[in-house]
């Protein structure tokens, strides 16, 4: 698998089984990711987007349909290693400092790097992250912003093909938000990774994302897909743009008119 | 311990030496604290030399408790087919009062040190292998999910994530099942010993010696402590720097 590939999503369908019924999650999904892009996923809550980064992450296998890494089917085996996945909440080990977390997933997948090479990496990408002198702190020390960033981190730092990220900022305050996700975008610039993203921020999605793929209420189908043309790098001030406002009040409208109970 | 836990020990034995004194309470129904310590010191080489197997026997118990606990432990939280095989006998087990079959194990093991340790590891097993068990499962699944997308083999998950995540759980768990090693042992002495402290509590019962009683009662307690406070400085050494994470982990007797 080359670095930071390219996604395509086919006719993805999931279906769970539970006692009394099967749920549908997916039907028939079908969406682009280009390579060594930063992919938003925006859509109603319980539509199906995080089993979608769970089929991509390997953890889920899908009932029907395939998932291609540049145009080639993967296996779950394949992605093994691949992936690096950050969750709306931190879910650090308590009993390790903050650059122990991050090491973490180096000792699983980088197991023939030096132990002083891991730490070296480690520590890179906490000074990246914007903690340097914070290493040696426990998590229950840090603030959720800072967690947060260890958690990317430590997804970051085994320097993965694919980054998924599940509502990453969604716990956080509006103001820990914006500067969050200027450091992702920052982080994201230093590393060849194609990027998944769940929010039900919509100013977020139109801000980090070259692409934004909308999703209906379950069962999920695909609204549209939208580019977001800026160039990079993105500043603040795109917020107030007209065409920032208007792709975002576009998204809007979309997600209105998608609601199981919407009024019009 | 603070300045004030000891002197509320203190104002203790001070209120019952007062008490007996001034209520005329005879020495063989509640004898007054001076007079303890004073048998305590008459008797300190018999005390000595019984506080030895009963802390032979505790400890034993102890460990055995916890091997077998860890064990049972694993096996319930890693595996479906352990879990529900193993889970109804645990329920009955942990209700039947084990002290009751303080006399059978007289037939089965003959007198000594082995009816002792296997009560005091009967009775101390149950709160290791529940709060293990739960200690182990409660780890948050979307992260061992992570895990096993980066490939990490059971082993590592095992000692990376669910054995110090369930640490908190298992300390908690020990700090109770010393204490019942501890009943189980003296009650072992009760029925099958010719030895120890719980056969010295039992013969001076016997001979109305109530203050040799309380001496050995006092001796016990003060080994009881000193067990618990082991445990304690293990968890401390363990578990410093963490934050302890642990929810509504449970105990029961």
């Amino acid at each position: 698998m080359a670095q930071a590939p390219s996604i395509a999503i086919e006719d993805l369908t999931v279906t769970y089984r539970t006692r009394h019924q099967s749920v549908t999650a997916l039907n028939k999904v079908s969406f682009d990711i280009p390579a060594r892009s930063f992919m938003t996923i925006v859509g109603p809550s319980g539509c199906g987007k995080t089993t979608l980064l769970k089929v991509l992450s390997g953890v889920l296998a899908p009932s029907g349909g395939q998932v291609k890494f540049d145009g080639r089917p993967i296996d779950r085996k394949a992605l093994v290693g691949q992936v690096g996945y950050v969750f709306q909440r931190p879910l650090l080990l308590p009993w390790r400092t903050a650059l122990d977390n991050v090491k973490l997933t180096l000792e699983i997948t980088r197991k023939s790097m030096s132990p002083a090479d891991r730490d070296a990496e480690a520590r890179h990408w906490l000074e990246v992250a914007g903690l340097k002198g914070f290493e040696d702190r426990y998590p229950h020390e840090l603030s959720g912003g800072m967690q947060q960033r260890v958690s990317i981190s430590r997804a970051l730092a085994f320097r993965p093909q694919v980054l998924l990220m599940d509502e990453p900022f969604a716990a956080l305050d509006e103001i820990t938000r914006e500067t969050l996700q200027a450091e992702l975008l920052k982080l994201w610039s230093k590393i060849e990774t194609t990027v998944v993203f769940i929010t039900h921020s919509i100013p977020e999605a139109v801000l980090l994302s070259e692409k934004i793929t909308v999703m209906s209420a379950r069962p999920a189908r695909i609204l549209e897909e939208i580019d977001v043309p800026f160039e990079r790098p993105r500043t603040e001030a795109l917020r107030e743009h007209p065409q920032f406002v208007g792709i975002a009040s576009h998204i809007r409208h979309l997600l209105r008119g998608s609601e199981p109970a919407a009024a019009h | 311990m603070t300045f004030y836990q000891v002197l509320i020990f203190v104002a203790f034995f001070a209120l019952w030496e007062i008490a007996v004194r001034a209520l005329g309470i005879k020495p063989v129904i509640l004898p007054a604290p001076s007079m303890i310590f004073e048998d305590i010191w008459r008797n300190r080489v018999l005390l000595l030399t019984n506080t030895w197997p009963t802390f032979l026997a505790i400890s034993l118990g102890f460990l055995y408790a916890i091997a077998c606990g860890a064990v049972i432990a694993v096996g319930i939280a890693f595996s479906r087919v352990v879990r529900e095989v193993t889970y109804p006998f645990l329920v009955v087990a942990q209700v039947l009062p084990k002290i009751a079959f303080a006399p059978l194990f007289l037939i089965w093991f003959g007198f000594g040190l082995t009816p002792k340790i296997v009560i005091a590891a009967l009775i101390a097993f149950f709160p290791i292998v529940i709060n293990m068990a739960k200690g182990l499962t409660s780890v948050d699944a979307e992260l061992l999910q992570y895990m096993d997308s980066l490939g990490a083999t059971p082993r590592e998950k095992f000692f990376k994530i669910n054995l110090p995540w369930a640490l908190p759980y298992i300390f908690a768990a020990l700090k109770i099942s010393i204490t019942l090693a501890i009943v189980g042992a003296v009650v072992g002495e009760f029925v099958a010993a010719g030895e120890g402290l719980g056969y010295v509590i039992n013969s001076a019962n016997i001979s109305l010696d109530t203050e040799l009683m309380f001496a050995a009662i006092l001796v016990l307690s003060v080994l009881g402590v000193l067990l618990f406070l082991v445990i304690v400085l293990l968890e401390y050494l363990a578990m410093r720097k963490s934050q302890s994470h642990m929810e509504g982990a449970t105990a029961t007797m």
